[in-house]
């Protein structure tokens, strides 16, 4: 099982978080237990699905009964350029005879199936919480399909009651680190090559970033995983420098590649403008200690001062209409001060912003923006936000697809900042969606209408037509 | 047509002679007769046809050549007879053409001709109307129906019935409109007589016999009885004319509705029901404007900001350009049949009559991303590589569309959900190259090139 692995994630030394915990703390784990009755969000296996399916062009295999596959499949809008197997779901779905016999050999007779039907490149196989239970040794049956196949088979250990998303985001880097990163060559390698960890091309955000790394001569060697193709992912330990978004989702391959490859790496976010400069900077940099073309850095300042010449004209358009609005920001994965950069420099006001996920460096750089009376949200629960909403605390509520309808209840604009979300709020492009996104959500003429009492309501004000 | 359109290129009207035969169709066992070459009835049937799937009974006094020029009184004359012995119509609705407008016939005149002349048929109404294809749209053939079949079939004066109500339906309403609102106004406690009603004649049933005449309908004796009711409800401001009509004749007063689509239209058409009733709000109302008001949020979020180009008779494209607007949408083009009171209050600013010529040239000017219009819509919705949401009439290529409801609240739900599942099924996936044009040559690149699969293929325009 994976009990050593979950120790080993929790101690991640790269980990604000973590270092700032006492000793006693930090044994306890990054991920809170989840309290019975009060719990939201998914399990570990959820999350290391999240964090591997963008690979494209391999099967993921889900071992386990329909649940874990079923209810899931196909739920996200990671995209792909090319292959679309990543979207094909793929499960043993096992049934009571498999409870009670093992399901090894159905879940070997399936691998099999799908490199003789479908013919990938490797096929990524997830464990889940009742084949756990009952002892069905899935890094075997991989070890043994890899070897009578000839395909790499990657063993996923993240059932899921090991705990809750993010710990799944990080075993999930760790099956990348055992099995598969380091497995190949890469073909070619240049001085600019980069790896980027934690971006899962949701809804084409990387497409937002990577052709501006095209014109500074910078190849992504692999993308860890979003738009990914296996061979990229295994013959990354080649790249020269990397950079690690999404906070601390699968900081464990950033560390673990300095450790073995010596690739430097810095963390950074292509949300908001001021940070999508920053990171080409940063990535600049790196590549340049690297080895990496003297003029890169100079290049690098060119295009950033195109394109934010280009976003601020953009979002200026907006500001008019959106200048003193009222946000309420409720977000999950993205970094919440990036965003409330972003906002800000829209004109917006933001009245609170989540900072559930958030170290202390990045509370105080809330705090730095937001001024000291910052409203910093730990957990809101739905009932809370409703009556913020209602009360016209907020013009606009940015949270997760989850929060969706608490807004809308309330008759108050939203926009999806999460996941599931249709728009790609990335780099300087994403920026200016994001503003016009919010600029359509608040003057959409509905949210008056809504208010307006109806007909049999004492409120009604209505007259007969004559 | 605009003052500098010479050719009308894809019209988007039809005749108001077929305006005429579908308000007689609205009627018990009626037979409209075009009084035309046999062309001018033929065009009208088969669209007729192709819209409501129905065989549809529609005669012609079939001019020639030589009766155009000698004068067509005895094709009226032998025609009507024949007619009468034949179909034994309960009523016929005769509409002139352009063809015997120009030559000059008097229809009036041969109507009286033949009434002297064929004593035996003189309980069978014969209503002659003008409607003349140079002018006008089938919209303006709807409403001379309606006025010339008031004039000759309800008597003056009479004594008011409580909770009767006369409702003048226009013509862009479906069966399923209909049907809504006859539900709505029994359950405040009214007894309507709807003029036509179209909801018990053209609503695809299957009938156990054939008959060459319109098979249900407002009753002959009902339309006698309009001038007892308490109000009249004219849905549609071209049927103006009607209701006056019934108030100088009758005394019956009526107020002109113009909007049934939407939240706060439908709302004020409540209030206005109540006030005229002395039932109370029909409990089930309640369950669907919550639901409305749920629909409205979901698909906001689609149809928010959408850029839409519509084409329709004047009444539709007021109540549905309010509809659109009042769900965020913005009207970027809005081009009509006929002459209306309308044209200058429409939402987004003044109709233009024009064809639909004019409506594709406008949705590219605007970049409209949606077309709301008739079927023949859909070769400019091919052009623009936008999807035609099918409305008004005719729709000839989808089944189904006299059963769409689109009046009330729930009407209101069901249409937002269809225009936000057209957006939303062809929501492009972003690709490689959305934001920015592929790198130059040269420059350092992996990306594949990418394969031509579901998600690449430029969707299908479909609707």
């Amino acid at each position: 099982m994976g009990t050593p692995k979950v120790s080993e994630v929790f101690q991640e030394a790269a980990c604000g978080h973590n270092q700032v915990k006492s000793e006693k703390d930090r044994k306890k784990g990054c991920t809170k237990v989840a309290t019975p009755g009060a719990a939201a969000g998914g399990c570990a296996f959820d999350g290391a699905k999240i964090a591997l399916q963008p690979i494209v062009d391999v099967a993921h295999l889900v071992h386990g009964p329909i649940a874990c596959e079923g209810n899931s499949w196909d739920n996200r809008s990671a995209l792909s350029s090319g292959a679309r197997t990543y979207r094909t779901g793929f499960t043993t779905d096992m049934n009571e005879m498999d409870v009670v016999y093992g399901g090894e050999k159905h879940l070997f007779k399936a691998i099999r199936q799908i490199i003789e039907r479908f013919d990938p490149p490797a096929v990524f196989l997830y464990q889940t919480c009742v084949p756990a239970i009952i002892g069905d040794d899935i890094e075997a049956v991989a070890k043994a399909a890899t070897e009578k196949f000839g395909r790499p088979v990657i063993p996923v250990n993240a059932p899921g009651f090991v705990g809750g998303k993010n710990l799944g985001n990080k075993l999930a880097g760790e099956a990348l680190l055992d099995h598969v990163i380091g497995t190949m060559e890469p073909e070619v390698t240049t001085s600019t090559d980069l790896n980027i960890i934690g971006e899962y091309n949701l809804s084409g955000e990387l497409w937002q970033v990577k052709p501006l790394l095209d014109r500074l001569g910078i190849r992504i060697s692999a993308c860890i995983s979003g738009d990914a193709r296996y061979r990229e992912v295994a013959s990354s330990h080649r790249a020269r420098a990397a950079m690690l978004v999404c906070s601390k989702a699968m900081i464990n391959i950033a560390r673990k590649m300095e450790e073995r490859y010596g690739i430097p790496w810095f963390e950074g976010s292509f949300y908001g403008i001021s940070d999508m400069s920053a990171s080409l900077r940063n990535i600049a940099r790196l590549l340049v200690s690297r080895g990496g073309p003297e003029d890169l850095v100079t290049r690098t300042e060119a295009l950033i001062a195109q394109e934010e010449k280009e976003a601020w004209a953009s979002i200026s358009r907006f500001k008019p209409a959106l200048a003193g609005k009222r946000a309420l920001l409720i977000t999950g994965g993205v970094k919440s001060w990036s965003v409330v950069s972003a906002l800000m420099e829209a004109g917006l006001v933001v009245v609170g912003t989540s900072v559930k996920k958030s170290t202390a460096e990045d509370k105080e750089r809330i705090m730095e923006l937001m001024g000291e009376d910052a409203h910093m949200i730990d957990t809101m629960t739905p009932r809370e936000m409703y009556r913020m909403l209602k009360e016209a605390e907020a013009d606009i509520l940015m949270a997760g697809g989850r929060s969706q309808f608490v807004a809308l209840k309330a008759k108050v604009p939203f926009l999806d900042v999460n996941q599931e979300r249709r728009f790609a709020f990335a780099g300087y492009k994403g920026m200016e969606t994001l503003i016009s996104e919010i600029h359509r959500a608040m003057t959409n003429p509905i949210f008056q209408t809504l208010r307006e009492p109806a007909p049999w309501t004492s409120g009604c004000r209505l007259t007969p037509l004559v | 047509m605009t003052t500098q359109d010479f050719v009308s290129v894809n019209p988007l009207k039809m005749s108001a002679p077929l305006g005429g035969a579908l308000f007689f169709l609205g009627i018990e066992r009626a037979l409209p007769v075009f009084h035309g070459s046999q062309g001018c009835t033929s065009f009208a049937l088969v669209l007729l046809g192709r819209h409501f799937k129905e065989s549809i009974p529609l005669q012609t006094t079939a001019m020639s050549e030589v009766t155009t020029i000698l004068g067509g009184g005895e094709n009226i004359q032998s025609g009507i007879l024949k007619i009468l012995e034949k179909a034994s119509p309960g009523l016929i609705g005769l509409c002139s053409t352009g063809l015997t407008e120009t030559k000059g016939e008097d229809i009036a005149g041969e109507v009286v001709l033949f009434r002297k002349k064929h004593p035996e048929h003189a309980a069978v109404p014969i209503v002659g109307v003008s409607t003349p294809d140079f002018r006008g749209s089938h919209e303006d053939g709807f409403r001379a129906a309606m006025v010339r079949t008031i004039e000759e079939l309800v008597p003056e004066g009479g004594k008011k019935v409580k909770g009767q109500i006369n409702v003048l339906a226009g013509s862009h309403l479906t069966v399923a409109d209909l049907d809504y609102l006859k539900d709505l106004l029994t359950g405040f406690g009214f007894d309507p007589i709807f003029l036509p009603d179209l909801s018990r004649s053209l609503d695809g049933f299957v009938p156990d016999s054939f008959e060459p005449v319109s098979m249900g309908g407002t009753s002959l004796s009902d339309i006698r009885r309009m001038g007892q009711s308490s109000h009249t409800l004219v849905l549609g401001e071209s049927l103006r004319r009607a209701g006056e009509l019934l108030f100088e004749r009758c005394d019956v007063p009526y107020i002109v509705v113009n909007r049934l689509m939407g939240l706060s239209a439908f709302d004020r058409f409540l209030v206005t029901l109540r006030d005229l009733s002395d039932g109370n709000y029909p409990e089930s109302l309640k369950r669907e404007r919550s639901r409305l008001t749920d629909a409205m949020l979901d698909a906001h979020f689609y149809l928010g900001a959408l850029r839409v180009a519509v084409g329709l008779e004047p009444d539709h494209l007021f109540d549905v350009g309010h509809f659109l607007l009042e769900n965020g949408m913005d009207l970027v083009s809005r081009v009509t049949t006929t002459e209306s009171p309308l044209l200058s209050k429409m939402p987004g600013g003044k109709a233009v009559i024009g064809d639909l010529g004019r409506l594709e040239k406008e949705a590219l000017e605007t970049d409209a991303r949606l077309l709301v219009t008739h079927s023949h819509g859909r070769q400019a919705a091919e052009h623009l590589g936008i999807p035609l949401f099918r409305l008004g009439f005719p729709v000839f290529d989808r089944l189904g569309a006299t059963h769409r409801l689109s009046v009330g609240y729930r009407g209101a739900m069901e249409t937002l959900f269809r225009l936000a599942n057209m957006v939303w099924s062809r929501d492009p996936e972003n690709r490689p190259d959305t934001w920015y044009s592929p790198a130059p040559s040269g420059a350092a690149s992996t990306s594949e090139t990418p394969v031509s699969e579901e998600g690449f293929v430029p969707v299908r325009f479909d609707g």
